[in-house]
Formats: structure tokens, sequence, C-alpha cells
């Protein structure tokens, strides 16, 4: 079965499937960039043991679909695909793979960029952070896709 | 109607549930079904200005009307966009 576009899995990500997911069916490719986002050891000053990531699966499929979408209309002819894991991870481990194609690379690399920005924005995926003397939820960004500052700010951030 | 309810991280841990199923009367929105369980579980009142919700798969606003059956979620804050590595105060 094909790797699919958008995913969220509890079993290890695999970058290259990420890819061939994200180049199926484009027409023009002259670009992919890979964004892998893993496990940090620190965080705001304390030792990470381990991060244990939550879900709402189906949403977050839709939000990675609303993502698409965004970028789709701001780079043409750019696609994304975006696989995000769940369950406890080890410091190291991946917890997301963004990929994005396009014909030209500015247009891959932005669109990258904003996709990994728009995730922590609106996806539902949290980070129950196990630390060093303690556990703590990582709570940020109010998940609405319709916010529009919250949208413009991810697109400062890409293309800054 | 009936509505079952969808919770995550530390809101499912205050409610000490993944899910719960609510009894709802006709014309309840999500904004009803949110205040009711804040008064069987006060201590998520602090998350009224924060919390944001779906219905059937959808993000949906608060005042979004709801039908027997419906899945519905709370989504307390997402990790956010802070780990732009450059310190925060230099991102726009």
């Amino acid at each position: 079965m094909a790797t699919p576009r958008f995913a969220v899995t509890a079993s290890a990500l695999d970058a290259a499937g990420v890819a061939a997911a994200a180049i199926d069916g484009l027409e023009s490719v002259g670009g992919i960039v890979t964004f892998t986002g893993v496990v940090r050891a620190d965080n705001a000053g304390r030792r990470v043991l381990y991060l244990d990531y939550e879900a709402y699966g189906p949403l977050a499929v839709r939000a990675f679909e609303i993502i698409d979408a965004e970028a789709a209309g701001r780079w043409p002819a750019t696609r994304l695909a975006i696989h995000h894991r769940t369950g406890p991870l080890r410091i190291g481990e991946t917890s997301i793979v963004i990929v994005a194609a396009s014909a030209h690379r500015a247009p891959a690399f932005e669109a990258c960029r904003y996709a990994i920005e728009r995730v922590k924005q609106i996806a539902p995926i949290w980070k129950h952070e196990h630390f060093d003397g303690g556990d703590v939820w990582i709570e940020g960004a109010t998940a609405r896709p319709d916010d529009e500052g919250a949208r413009a700010e991810a697109l400062s951030r890409a293309c800054g | 109607m009936r509505v079952t309810v969808r919770l995550f991280a530390r809101v499912r841990d205050i409610v000490g549930a993944a899910e719960v199923v609510r009894e709802v009367p006709e014309g309840a929105t999500l904004h009803d079904v949110w205040q009711d369980l804040i008064a069987e579980y006060p201590a998520l009142e602090p998350y009224t200005a924060s919390v944001s919700a779906a219905r059937n798969l959808e993000y949906a606003p608060m005042k979004a009307p709801l039908a027997d059956g419906d899945e519905v979620a709370f989504l307390p804050p997402v990790s956010g966009g802070s780990d732009g590595g450059f310190g925060e105060a230099a991102l726009p």
C-alpha cells in the first residue's frame, strides 16, 4: 500500500517514504525539502528524559490537509506530506517529518517552514514532557485554523 | 440527545477519562457542553479562554449547535510555535 501523504502513527517514521508520498503525482519536481523534528534533550532549562506525544489522530490528519491547502494557495504546484509520531519517544527520536516538494527550491523551503509553524499552531497533538524532577503538559497555542493572526505569523516566519 | 466528548492531554487528566458521553438538551452548543463539564470539573474553568473545539472531526466554534450522536472534542492549547531557536524576542 502506498504511504499516505498525511499520517499520525505510533510507529517509527520513515522520511524517505514521506518524501515519496509528497512527490507522487506531482508533475514537475525540482526541489524536495525535508524537515525532521527530533526530541531535544533539554527544554526551558530542564533536562528532558522523554516525551510522550498524544494526538487526536483523525483531526490531526484533517489539520495537515488544511495546512497543505493553505500552502498550495500560497505556493502553487507545491505539495506537502506530513507524518507525526505518537507515544513515548526517547531523546533523539524523530517526532515529525514534513516534506515539501515543488518545481523550484524557494517554494519548497518556504512551504516546509510554513508547515512546521502551522503544525505547532493548530494540530491537535500534545507533548507530555517528562523531565528530571517531574512532568508537564506543554501548552502553547489555541488550536484554531481560522486565526488569521497566527497564520500571518507562520507566513512571516516562513518568508522572513 | 447524546454526544460523545473526546478529551486530551491535561483536560483528559482533569476529567480522568479520554471519552465521556453527555446527555444534552436539544439545541445545545459546544459551549453548553463545555459549561456542563466545568460544573462537574471546576479545574477545567481556567481553560475556557484557551480551549478550542471540534465537532465530527472538523474544527468548530464554541457556538456551533450539536446533533444527537455527534462526536465533539475539546482541545487544550497545543504545543505552539515558540521554538524558533533564535531567541523569542527576535521573532516578529
